[in-house]
This record gives structure tokens, C-alpha cells and sequence, in this order.
């Protein structure tokens, strides 16, 4: 199986039959784990796709109250855009290549490979966030704070708004890689898709924040 | 019963904490939601109460206020705290968390909710917000005064615009952050377990229109709650922290100019909020149009008139719910053009609203009419929605709302089609499920003495609300005293207040019956009803694991009621096409 | 006996009506009764009259409550004061229209409802199995667009015409400033010209509750009232602003409402035709005096109007 999202999608998609004349099942997983009760690993991908839906929503309306308070006020006062962003980018955008080299590797059953890839995304992922840290701590050492104006007012809730959920994030790829599969409902495969799928999203919703935040500031 | 071992099985859990308090069983938190719903229900109305009493004897003795009468902003901290409870505890809750999780799973013939851990999250994040809401009663300065809504900068500026603005309201914005939260997770279960755990042969064409209701409102709320979320988050640093989001430059409150902020825009919350706000009513009340066409349906003895309209018209609903926010702001200083667009989308939702009040009449007619209590709310509820529907057309026309707009007209227009038919709604479906969950049947005589006190009783309050409204009485006055034309309008404000005060004091004969049959009513069977869908093919109360682990499958649509041929007037959704025509 | 048990009960035992007089075996009854939804078995323990009885007081209820509220909404006792203004009066022709065709659909709804709710009733008859009509439900909904979307576009003149178009050249300048609990009203005087303001002026206790600034020499002339005269067939252009939160002018013999927006200054206009003084209250919640933010509006002759308007001048010169 080619390693991108858009193959994840489209295998939700197959799974989806309920309204066809295949019948969606309780079991019809193979799923053959001992004392839980039977549920597709399909259901994984489509919490993880409407979770993001009602995050991108989250963010979207940040978004919007970011371009009409833009319009509207005359008090709009650009402010440096720290350096460290790029990098930050360069860094969050690196750790969505070493992903997917991660999962390669969990395919063809590298274990011991998949585990150090894996690492190497999670301590990109608390890198970014460090980095995030640096670039607010350069902003209050120019003296623009959260209600300096509302550009910073909206950078400072964007970026922490963000950092929270990439936290999550990390949050999630300590968990998939620290977990047994032995007795869990989820497969360690689905769980690795899910936590990828959510960490490429924060990775998009991350270069989208950042064009709006260079390009608006 | 044909079945199929479903593989695993749930294991119940046997410690009290574990099957009661923190279970992870969709029953359980099903009936926890509906317990905070009707603690909260009561505390709404009787925060209503207060308020109408006040309206009408001024400077009547209230017990909790020291001076003895009630002073105005306490009468707008009972307003902002009796829409607040009841819109977000009550008629978010009761319908969608409560009866959904209840029967949403056991309808699609699933053993529980997708992610129960994630489900008993939900409940106990709502709960949460619940207790963080209602401590604003408790706090210096009291509730806060501005109304559900919580229009900037009133709801901004902090103490200086009211009491209760300063913690009071910052509780208030936490409280309905949290859950917005409590909500989108739950909003998450209810979708993945309506599209991934459907039982064989539950295809989408077979699914009950209950099912169907709350997966819409679902994904309403899955898309309206986030907005609300980040507009919450926006109002608390204005008020904690001291941004300008909404706050604009040169006020003056007082006497003492705001210099703190600059800039901000009103507007721009009315905007987000209204996102989520419209939203909202259909979160409220398409759980009961699934529910009514349901009740309808069974004790008609007919199939659901036009199944795939009633869908349609759900899905229609929901989509333009998020294209019409604009229609609540038409005199707030928008732009008059955006002010045309909203107001003829608004418009356009009266056709999938006409389409269900139609097809509600085409499912009764013809039909063999059985008057439980169930139906009698569900009947109900098809009169209040036509009625509280029709004067939205009245609201959604800019020109007639430069009138109404904030009168006692869209008070009126909201508690009927969003809170009363609600309402009904969730009584319908109490009634109708109640032997499901407890065993035991409700009474049915004190049932329909509570219906026509309920029924009779609404519509004294509510549609006298409109002449206040037409007569220009606008809406959130503590006192009518205030203004001079309101002064003839007083004997309406009383017959009001004593409608409310016998209608109320009717809501205990139901608490009597709920507590009263839980315990002594008679036991009910499998099928009291001799209704269709899945959860009635099951033991009253269910097994922990709903089916025992023998998962059924679906052969038919949710409402073959008098198919023509068959020995019985209706045939379960699981029976198999050789068993029908024999006893069952 | 067992020739009628065999009728009935084998065939289907929903067959039978156990509501109607029964001369019927008692065994018969208690057979049926095995196969009997429960809460049928309850009713008759409970003493319940049979279903007609239901059909008929809920059918009748909803009659009654249609021909009542048909009656208040004719009867008008309780209704909107008389219109002050052509605007106005277009505001209550679209009204009524509404009024009219929402009128007809409650009607016939809740006499529909009311009709299958008594002729549906369960008499033993079996129910009639019909799943949908396309041809109907196509009908319904095309009229239902027609109807709806077309009162909408209809209205939408009186709309335009308070807010596309903007005030007669010539208009008398207002403005009005809304704060907590108060209105304020604002002649540009002789000069014709607005003058300045700063917040840090305002203070209403000492006579200066819009901080006019006094520097400027075209404030000099600016008459401040609590009230509002206008000279009646004038068009009038109102000039909405608030000093703190959101407030909404509200004159209900004008058909206007608008709410004051803290940040903006809103522009509307009107031309009442008919003398008299006339109550605007405040519309949207501001705060806990929200209930007494009242003023009055007086719509008086060129001459009464030019009068007070020359005290009000006057009484600035004395100052």
C-alpha cells in the first residue's frame, strides 16, 4: 500500500458500505482480540477525519475573526515576524516526511526502524514546539505581548491554539509507540495511520496559520 | 430472533462506582444526561417562575433577596441564566445526549457507542460545565446580567457595565466553553457510531428517523460548537487578559472612559455567535421532529408518510441552518445587503419545515389512531411546531422584523418552536421509551392529565407573547413600570404568570409518575408498543450488552406498520422475510 | 363460542375492538387480551374512556385554539399603534400579507391536524398502508416555495427603502447617543456642522453627557436635549451611536428599530406625517436599568419646532 493519505481516505471510503447493499457489521473486521466488543478499526478513521473537521471549524472561525478584525480596525499595527518561525515550519514539515518513512518501515515490519523513525518525528514534534516557545519569548523581548495590538493578540492565540493541539499530537505518537497491542481494540497499525493522518493535518493547519499570520500580520 | 454471535463480549462491570457513576455504558450515561437534564429543566423553570412573578407583583417578597424585592439585575441574572441553563442543559442535552445515547445504539443494533471511554468523557465534561455555570449564582456580584446571548461590550467590559459582569460572567464564559468541548466529543461518537456500527442490513434507507435526526444534529453540532468555542475563548481575553477583540476604542461607561482597549468589533461576536447559534435551534429541535415522526408513526399504525422526504428535509434543514446566522441581526448594523440574502434563505427553510408538518398530517391520515401519552405529546408537538414555525416567516422578513425585532413577539416565536415543541419532544420520547429503560410502564392516566395541563398550559403562556409583541413591548425588561407604553399590557402579563404558575406546578405530576412508575409501575414486556425497530426486540431494561452478544440483522424498513398481507400491524425491523405472516 | 374465537383470534387478534360495547364472552376478551399492547390492558384497568373520547376533546381543543387566536389576531386588542409615517405604514401592509397567508397555512393545519386526529382514530378499522405520494409532496413543496420566497422578495421594498436609499437632500440632522440608562439627542445648530467630542469630556453630571468639546468652535452652537422635537413632514436623518455598550432605538409609531453600535455610527432616516409625542424605549439588553432607558420623540409643526429650537439656542447663549 502506496504511504499517503489520500489511500487512507479512499480505504475509508470502500469501508463505508452501510447505505450499499453490503451491510456495515459489528465484526466483519476479523478482529480477534479476546474480551472487547468488536468494533471496525474503520471507526478510528472516521473519528480522526470529523475530529479534524471540528478543529479545522475551531480554527476557521479564529480565522475569520482574524480577517474581519483586520478589516474593520484602523488600529492594526504589524509587528517583526520572528525569524524562527521558518525554521519551526522547516522543522514541523521535516517531521511529515519522517512519519511516513516510520510507517514505510512499520509495513515491511522493521520494527526496531519504525520505532526509531517514529522517535525521531516525536522529538521534531517537541522541537517545533520549543521553537514556538523562542519565537514568543522574542516577540516580549521586542515588547509585544498578547494585547500589545490585535495582530499579536491574534498570533499569540493562533500559535498557542496550535501548539495545543500539536501537543496533543505528540501526546498521541508517545502513546502509539509506547502501548501494547496484545489485548487493545485498536490495531497497531490503525493506531499509527491515525496518529499520522491527525499529525499531517496539524502539519497543513500549521503552514496554513503561518501564511496567514506572515502574509495578515 | 435470527442472530449472529457478534464475537467478543462485554463484560459487565460490578462495582456500584463502575455501573452507575463512572460507566462507560451507553445506558447508564444516556440516563445520567437525562437526569442532569431534568435537574436542570427544573431550575430553569423555576428561575422562570421568579422571573414572572416579579413582572407582574414588583415588589412582591423574594426569599433570596435581602431587601426583600427583586431588584433588576437580579431579574436579568434569573433571564441570562434561565435561557443559558435551559438552551445548553436542557434542550441540547435531553434530546441529542440523553435519549440519543440511550437508543441510538440499540436502533442501529450496535452493543454500545464507538467509544464509550470517549462517551463517559462527554457526560462528565457537561456536568462540569453545568456546576461552573450555575456557581455564578454564587459568586461576588451574582450571575451575570446579558443575557444568553452575552452581547459585548456588556459581556466584556468586566464589573464596570453591571453586577454580575465581572466574575459572574467570566464563569459563565468558561462554563459554555467547556461545554462546547463536552458537546464535540460527543458530537464525534454519535456520527462514527451511526456510520461504522450499524448492525447487518441496517443500511441508511432502513434507519429509524430518529437516527437519522440525531445523526443531522450531530454533525450540527460537531460544526457549530467549535465556533462557539473560539468566540468564548476571544470574550475571555477580553476580559481576562485585556485584548481588544471585540472592545472598540473611545468608550465611555459611566462617566469613565475605557482607555484600555481599542478597536474591537461587536459585531464580530454577534457573527461568531449567531454561527453557532442558529445551529443550535436545529440542535434543539430536530431530535424531536426524529422522535414525533417516530411516535407518529407507531401509533398510527402506518409507515412514516414520504420516508425519504422526512430524510431529505432533515439533511435540507441542517445544511441551510448554517447559511441564515444573519437573520438574527438584521437591526444590529450589519450590512443591509447581507440583511436580503439571509432573509431569503430564511425564507427557503419554511419549504423542508412545510414538508415535514405535511408529511406528519399524511402519516395521521388514514391511520388507526391510538391515543397513549406518547402520542398524545407527539400530536403535540406537530401543533406547536406549525404554530411557533409560522411566525418565523414574520421574523425572517427584515422590514416586519425592524418592528418585532427584540419584542415579546420573537420571545413568543423561540419558546414555541425551539423550547416548547422541544419540549414536547422530549416528553414524547420519555414517555414512548420509559418502559425500555426502566421496565416498568408510566402511568398513563396521570400521563394524559400532565399532557392536557402541559398542552393547554403552553399555549396560554405563549401565545399571548405575541400581542405583547405586536403592541412593541420589547423583550428582557426587569419591570414594566419603566416605560409608559407598556403600562395596558398588564392584565396580558398576568394571565401570563398564572398560566405559567399552573402549568409549572403541573410539571410535578410528571416528576410523580417518572419516580412513582420507576418504582411501582406495571412491568412492561418486551414490545408494549408493538413497535418495530431494534430496541424493542430486546428485554425491558436492556441487558448490559444490549443483545446479549447476539447481534441482529435487519431485513426491513424501520416502519412497516399494516403491511396489507401480513397476520400483524407491524413487522420488526429483524424479523426474517419467512417468519412474516407467522406469529412472532 | 369457539367458532368466533377461532374468527378472530387466529386471524389476527388486533382485529377485534375491545372498546366497543361488549357482548362478548369474557373469555374471548381475556385471550385477546393476552396479545393486547399493555398499555391498552392499563387503560381499561385505569378506567380510560376508549379513544373516541381522546380524538374528540383533542380534536375539539384544537379547534377551539384556532378559532381563538383567529379572533385576537382579528380583534386586535392588544396591536401596533398607528403608523406615523408612509414608511410605516408599508411596514404594516407587508405585516398583514404576512399575516394573511401565515393566517390561511395555521388554519389549515391545525384544522387538518385536528381533522386525521378525529377521523383516524382507532375504531378498529385497520390503518391503510400507503408509503409516500411523489405527485403531492412535489406539489406541496413548490407551492410552499412559491409562497414563502415570494412573500420574502415582496417585503424586501420596504427594506430597501429604509436602508439602500439614504436620507432626502436636505434632511434634518439628529444624532442620537445611547449610554447606560440614557438617550441623548444632538442638533448641529445654525452652523450646520457636528462639532468634536472626547471621551474623557463625558460627564453627564456636569451638564456635558456627550463630552462635547468646547474648543471647537463648531460645538459652540450644538443643541443637546434629552428630548427629540422634529418638525412633522420633515425627512429626518438619525445619526446612531452609543458611548458604551450596545443600545437600540426603538420608536414603535416610527416601525424603526436600530441598534447602536459601540465603534459605529448608523444612519437612518425617516418622515413622520402625524403630530404627536411619541415614547422610544430602549431595545436591546444594556445593563440593569435596560427597562427605564426611555425618551420621547415629539413630532410638532414648523413653528413649534423653530420655537423650541430658538430656546434651546438661546439658553446656550446664557451659558
Amino acid at each position: 500500500m502506496p504511504g499517503t493519505i489520500t489511500d487512507e481516505i479512499e480505504i475509508i471510503d470502500a469501508g463505508r458500505g452501510g447505505g450499499t447493499n453490503v451491510p456495515a457489521g459489528g465484526d466483519d473486521d476479523g478482529e480477534g482480540s479476546f474480551g472487547s466488543p468488536g468494533i471496525p478499526q474503520r471507526a478510528y478513521f472516521t473519528v480522526i477525519q470529523l475530529g479534524l473537521a471540528g478543529i479545522i471549524m475551531f480554527f476557521m472561525a479564529l480565522t475569520s475573526s482574524f480577517l474581519v478584525r483586520k478589516g474593520l480596525g484602523n488600529d492594526w499595527v504589524a509587528f517583526n515576524f520572528p525569524r524562527i518561525l521558518w525554521l519551526n515550519t522547516l522543522i514541523l514539515l521535516a517531521s511529515s516526511i519522517t512519519i511516513q518513512i516510520a510507517r514505510r518501515h512499520l509495513r515491511e515490519d522493521e520494527k526496531a526502524a519504525f520505532k526509531r523513525w517514529w522517535s525521531v518525528t516525536t522529538s521534531l514534534g517537541i522541537l517545533f514546539l520549543a521553537g514556538q516557545f523562542i519565537a514568543w519569548r522574542q516577540l516580549a523581548r521586542q515588547g509585544v505581548f498578547l494585547v500589545t495590538n490585535p495582530s499579536s493578540s491574534f498570533f499569540y492565540v493562533l500559535t498557542a491554539a496550535h501548539g495545543l493541539h500539536l501537543f496533543g499530537g505528540i501526546l498521541a505518537l508517545v502513546y502509539v509507540s509506547h502501548r501494547s497491542w496484545r489485548r487493545s481494540r485498536v490495531s497497531q497499525a490503525t493506531a499509527t495511520d491515525v496518529a499520522s493522518i491527525y499529525w499531517h493535518c496539524m502539519d497543513g493547519l500549521w503552514v496554513f496559520l503561518f501564511a496567514l499570520l506572515y502574509l495578515g500580520r | 430472533m435470527v442472530t449472529h454471535d457478534s464475537g467478543g463480549h462485554h463484560h459487565p462491570p460490578t462495582s456500584f462506582i463502575r455501573k452507575y457513576i463512572f460507566s462507560t455504558d451507553h445506558k447508564v450515561i444516556g440516563l445520567q444526561y437525562y437526569f442532569l437534564a431534568l435537574f436542570s429543566v427544573f431550575l430553569g423553570m423555576a428561575l422562570s417562575m421568579l422571573m414572572r412573578i416579579h413582572l407582574v407583583w414588583p415588589s412582591a417578597k423574594m426569599p433570596f433577596t435581602p431587601g426583600g424585592q427583586m431588584t433588576p439585575e437580579q431579574y436579568l441574572a434569573l433571564m441570562t441564566m434561565h435561557g443559558s441553563i435551559m438552551v445548553f442543559m436542557v434542550l441540547t442535552t435531553a434530546p441529542q445526549s440523553g435519549f440519543g445515547n440511550y437508543a441510538l445504539p440499540i436502533q442501529i443494533g450496535a452493543e454500545d457507542m464507538a467509544f464509550p471511554v470517549l462517551n463517559m468523557l462527554s457526560f462528565w465534561t457537561t456536568l462540569l460545565s453545568l456546576i461552573v455555570l450555575v456557581s455564578a449564582f454564587f459568586v461576588n456580584g451574582g450571575a451575570p446580567i446579558s443575557g444568553w446571548t452575552a452581547y459585548p461590550p456588556l459581556s466584556a467590559l468586566g464589573q464596570i457595565a453591571g453586577p454580575g459582569q465581572g466574575a459572574g460572567q467570566t464563569l459563565w464564559v468558561v462554563g459554555v466553553a467547556i461545554f462546547c468541548i463536552g458537546s464535540l466529543l460527543g458530537a464525534l461518537n454519535f456520527i462514527t457510531t451511526t456510520v461504522d456500527l450499524r448492525a447487518k442490513g441496517m443500511t441508511l434507507g432502513r434507519m429509524p428517523l430518529t437516527v437519522w435526526a440525531w445523526l443531522v444534529t450531530a454533525i450540527l453540532g460537531l460544526l457549530a460548537f467549535g465556533v462557539l468555542l473560539a468566540a468564548c475563548l476571544l470574550l475571555l481575553l477580553d476580559r481576562i487578559a485585556g485584548t481588544s477583540f471585540f472592545i472598540p476604542g473611545g468608550l465611555v461607561v459611566t462617566d469613565t472612559p475605557i482607555v484600555s482597549h481599542t478597536g474591537g468589533s461587536p459585531l464580530l461576536w454577534q457573527h461568531l455567535f449567531w454561527f453557532f447559534g442558529h445551529p443550535e435551534v436545529y440542535i434543539a429541535i430536530l431530535p424531536g421532529m426524529g422522535v414525533a415522526s417516530h411516535v407518529l408513526s407507531t401509533f398510527s399504525r402506518k409507515p412514516v408518510f414520504g420516508y425519504k422526504a422526512m430524510v431529505g428535509a432533515l439533511g435540507a434543514i441542517g445544511f441551510l441552518g448554517f447559511c441564515v446566522w444573519g437573520h438574527h441581526m438584521f437591526i444590529s448594523g450589519m450590512s443591509p445587503y447581507s440583511a436580503f440574502a439571509f432573509s431569503l434563505l430564511t425564507m427557503t427553510i419554511g419549504v423542508p419545515s412545510a414538508i415535514k408538518t405535511f408529511n406528519w398530517l399524511g402519516t395521521l391520515w388514514g391511520g388507526r389512531i391510538q391515543f397513549t401519552t406518547a402520542m398524545m405529546f407527539g400530536l403535540g408537538f406537530v401543533s406547536l411546531f406549525v404554530t411557533g414555525g409560522l411566525s418565523g416567516l414574520f421574523l425572517a422578513q427584515p422590514s416586519i422584523d425592524l418592528y418585532l425585532h427584540d419584542t415579546y413577539f420573537v420571545v413568543a416565536h423561540f419558546h414555541l418552536i425551539m423550547g416548547v415543541a422541544a419540549i414536547f419532544g422530549i416528553f414524547a420520547a420519555t414517555y414512548f421509551w420509559f418502559p425500555k429503560m426502566f421496565g416498568r410502564m408510566l402511568n398513563e392516566t396521570i400521563g394524559k392529565v400532565h399532557f392536557w395541563f402541559t398542552f393547554v398550559g403552553v399555549y396560554s403562556i405563549f401565545m399571548p407573547m405575541h400581542f405583547l409583541g405586536l403592541a412593541g413591548h420589547p423583550r428582557r425588561y426587569a419591570d414594566t413600570t419603566g416605560v409608559n407604553f407598556l403600562g395596558p399590557l398588564h392584565s396580558v402579563h398576568y394571565f401570563i404568570t398564572l398560566a405559567a404558575m399552573i402549568t409549572i406546578s403541573a410539571q410535578l405530576i410528571f416528576l410523580f409518575n417518572f419516580f412513582y412508575s420507576m418504582k411501582a409501575g406495571q412491568k412492561a414486556s418486551e414490545n408494549p408498543w408493538n413497535a418495530t425497530t431494534l430496541e424493542w426486540s430486546i428485554p425491558s431494561p436492556p441487558p448490559f450488552d444490549n443483545f446479549a452478544g447476539r447481534i441482529p440483522v435487519v431485513y426491513r424498513g424501520p416502519y412497516e406498520f399494516s403491511v396489507p398481507g401480513a397476520t400483524d400491524d407491524y413487522i420488526p425491523q429483524h424479523l426474517t422475510p419467512e417468519r412474516v405472516g407467522k406469529a412472532h | 363460542m369457539m367458532s368466533s374465537l377461532w374468527l378472530f383470534g387466529a386471524e389476527s387478534a388486533w382485529r377485534v375492538d375491545t372498546r366497543r360495547p361488549s357482548t362478548r364472552a369474557d373469555h374471548l376478551i381475556r385471550v385477546v387480551a393476552a396479545n393486547r399492547p399493555e398499555w391498552r390492558k392499563m387503560r381499561r384497568k385505569s378506567g380510560e374512556q376508549g379513544s373516541a373520547a381522546v380524538a374528540f376533546t383533542l380534536a375539539t381543543f384544537l379547534v377551539i385554539f384556532t378559532v381563538v387566536t383567529v379572533y385576537l389576531f382579528l380583534a386586535k386588542i392588544w396591536w401596533f399603534p398607528p403608523a406615523i409615517s408612509d414608511f410605516g405604514a408599508q411596514i404594516d401592509a407587508q405585516f398583514h400579507r404576512t399575516l394573511i397567508i401565515t393566517g390561511i397555512v395555521f388554519v389549515l393545519a391545525q384544522l387538518g391536524l385536528a381533522l386525521a386526529i378525529f377521523r383516524s382514530r382507532d375504531r378498529g378499522q385497520k390503518a391503510s398502508f400507503f408509503e409516500g405520494n411523489a405527485v403531492i409532496e412535489f406539489i406541496w413543496t413548490l407551492a410552499t416555495v412559491i409562497m414563502f420566497v415570494g412573500l420574502g422578495l415582496y417585503g424586501e421594498h420596504a427594506w430597501a427603502e429604509a436602508h439602500f436609499q439614504g436620507a432626502a437632500r436636505g434632511a434634518l440632522q439628529l444624532e442620537v447617543t445611547g449610554q447606560q440608562f440614557a438617550w441623548n439627542f444632538r442638533y448641529a445648530g445654525p452652523d450646520g456642522k457636528f462639532g468634536g467630542t472626547k471621551p474623557e469630556l463625558v460627564s453627564a453630571s456636569s451638564g456635558n453627557p456627550l463630552g462635547l468639546d468646547p474648543r471647537d468652535p463648531a460645538s459652540k452652537d450644538d443643541v443637546v436635549s434629552p428630548v427629540a422635537y422634529v418638525p412633522v413632514g420633515q425627512e429626518v436623518e438619525l445619526l446612531i451611536k452609543t458611548q458604551d455598550v450596545t443600545h437600540s432605538f426603538y420608536v414603535r409609531e416610527l416601525r424603526l428599530k436600530q441598534d447602536a453600535v459601540p465603534g459605529m455610527t448608523i444612519h437612518m432616516h425617516f418622515n413622520a406625517t402625524v403630530p404627536g409625542e411619541y415614547e422610544l424605549a430602549c431595545a436591546e439588553l444594556c445593563g440593569l436599568g435596560h427597562y427605564r432607558m426611555r425618551s420621547f420623540v415629539s413630532v410638532v409643526s414648523r413653528d413649534e419646532f423653530d420655537k423650541w429650537m430658538g430656546d434651546q439656542e438661546a439658553a446656550l447663549q446664557q451659558q
